[in-house]
């Protein structure tokens, strides 16, 4: 027999709350007064067959399932007949939940019809083909091989040292906002130096380097050169 | 328009909508033929738009996603998939259709908000759907850590067939007429 366990990484529901709508759809329950106890149970039994089954679950599951019970001991407290009267519903909270994403998945749905009736429709792509469709991608070594070039370029640190710190969100606004001006004037890229040659201090090029390293993983900018080693230019991706 | 007979035009804006890559809009066609007004161009756009349609022609100029494109009639997907078989992309996962449901209805909106919606984290299906090109970063939230904010793009809105985002029905017409009853019904008891 083999004793190995699968993991099986199954997409069963969509989340918890996918999962509770699921649940009172089943049961045809009224979401403005769920029955907390049963669906507590319901829930609390379909968690254990996932996990039976060896579902990945995620931690969403888990958290719903405490939230679930402590709305549960909430209603079941005995409390005084005047607070109850005016205290809110414990259920309120999630039923609002529910039905805000019952909504988009209503939407999702909506979507997904027309992605079906769009399926059968093409549009041309960039034809367009020129040398520069042929350019490398910049690798990482490429880009901080370059960079260590700017740094001795820059000039030595000026005696007056004031520590200033700059936020890489800054930077990144900055480089967008430079790539959207040379496209302005019609110009497809920006050399990765002259980014960082603007910079006066060591941190400034610094904290550039760093953004355009974000933006790349962003997906938001590409690095790229014409040749190997050759100078290395940053596009906008553009959407 | 002056150095452009309306043929002419007619034709040049033909070329434009049979090489994009991406709908051109209005606007663009404005400043492209400097001169003529965007009521000279739509009626001309209208024109080739008649045009292909009495030809019966396996292609149309379509309004979609704030702009103007030629596609292929859907009739022809079965040669033009043969012909692009390596290049089809996947349908949409369940949960990027909710993801992006949620982005279309509240852009900008952060990772973090869409997460509070759906109940699940989103990590993965946001960088599927930036890939793709169908949300991008429009800016950062000016709150505690300044996180990314998303919002559709137009690819977002050519792949559902979409001439822009005001043609998305309402929220309000998702919500189920039953639980909208029931919910009346409540606040009336609660008077």
């Amino acid at each position: 027999m083999n004793q190995k366990t699968y993991d099986v990484h199954l997409e069963v529901f969509e989340g918890p709350l996918d999962l509770l709508l699921f649940l009172i759809r089943k049961n045809d329950m009224d979401i403005y007064d769920i029955p907390v106890s049963q669906i507590t149970a319901e829930y609390l039994d379909y968690i254990s067959v996932m996990k039976e089954l060896n579902l990945d679950i995620a931690g969403e599951f888990l958290v719903m399932a405490a939230t679930l019970m402590q709305i549960k001991s909430k209603t079941m407290l005995p409390s005084p007949a005047v607070e109850e009267e005016t205290g809110p519903d414990p259920r309120e909270e999630l039923v609002q939940r529910l039905l805000e994403y019952q909504k988009y998945k209503q939407v999702a749905q909506f979507l997904s019809s027309h992605e079906l009736d769009e399926q059968g429709v093409y549009y041309k792509s960039m034809p367009v083909l020129s040398e520069e469709d042929y350019l490398l991608e910049a690798t990482i070594f490429d880009l901080i091989e370059c960079f260590r070039g700017v740094l001795k370029e820059l000039p030595g640190d000026v005696k007056e040292i004031v520590y200033e710190e700059i936020p890489i969100e800054q930077k990144i606004r900055e480089i967008l906002d430079l790539l959207e001006d040379s496209a302005r004037q019609g110009r497809k890229y920006i050399s990765f130096k002259d980014i960082l040659i603007r910079e006066i201090k060591r941190i400034g090029a610094v904290v550039s380097f760093l953004a355009i390293l974000e933006l790349i993983r962003l997906k938001q900018i590409v690095a790229r050169q014409s040749k190997l080693f050759g100078e290395i230019r940053i596009y906008p991706v553009t959407v | 328009m002056d150095f452009l007979t309306k043929q002419e035009l007619k034709k040049s804006i033909e070329a434009l909508l049979f090489i994009t890559d991406k709908p051109i809009s209005l606007d663009k066609f404005e400043e492209i033929f400097e001169g003529a007004t965007k009521e000279q161009l739509m009626e001309i756009i209208d024109e080739l738009k008649k045009e292909y349609v009495e030809r019966d022609s396996a292609i149309g100029v379509r309004e979609i996603a704030n702009g103007f494109q030629f596609a292929t009639k859907s009739d022809y997907s079965p040669w033009v998939r043969k012909l692009l078989k390596d290049r089809i992309t996947l349908k949409l996962s369940t949960s990027a259709l909710e993801t992006l449901a949620i982005v279309a209805y509240k852009q900008p909106i952060t990772r973090a908000e869409i997460e509070e919606i759906r109940g699940v984290e989103i990590v993965s299906v946001l960088e599927t759907l930036l890939e793709r090109r169908l949300i991008r970063i429009v800016g950062r939230k000016e709150t505690v850590g300044r996180p990314l904010l998303y919002g559709t793009t137009q690819d977002f809105l050519r792949y559902f067939g979409l001439r822009n985002l005001v043609e998305l029905p309402s929220l309000e017409e998702f919500t189920p007429a039953e639980a909208a009853e029931t919910e009346e019904t409540e606040s009336n008891t609660e008077e």
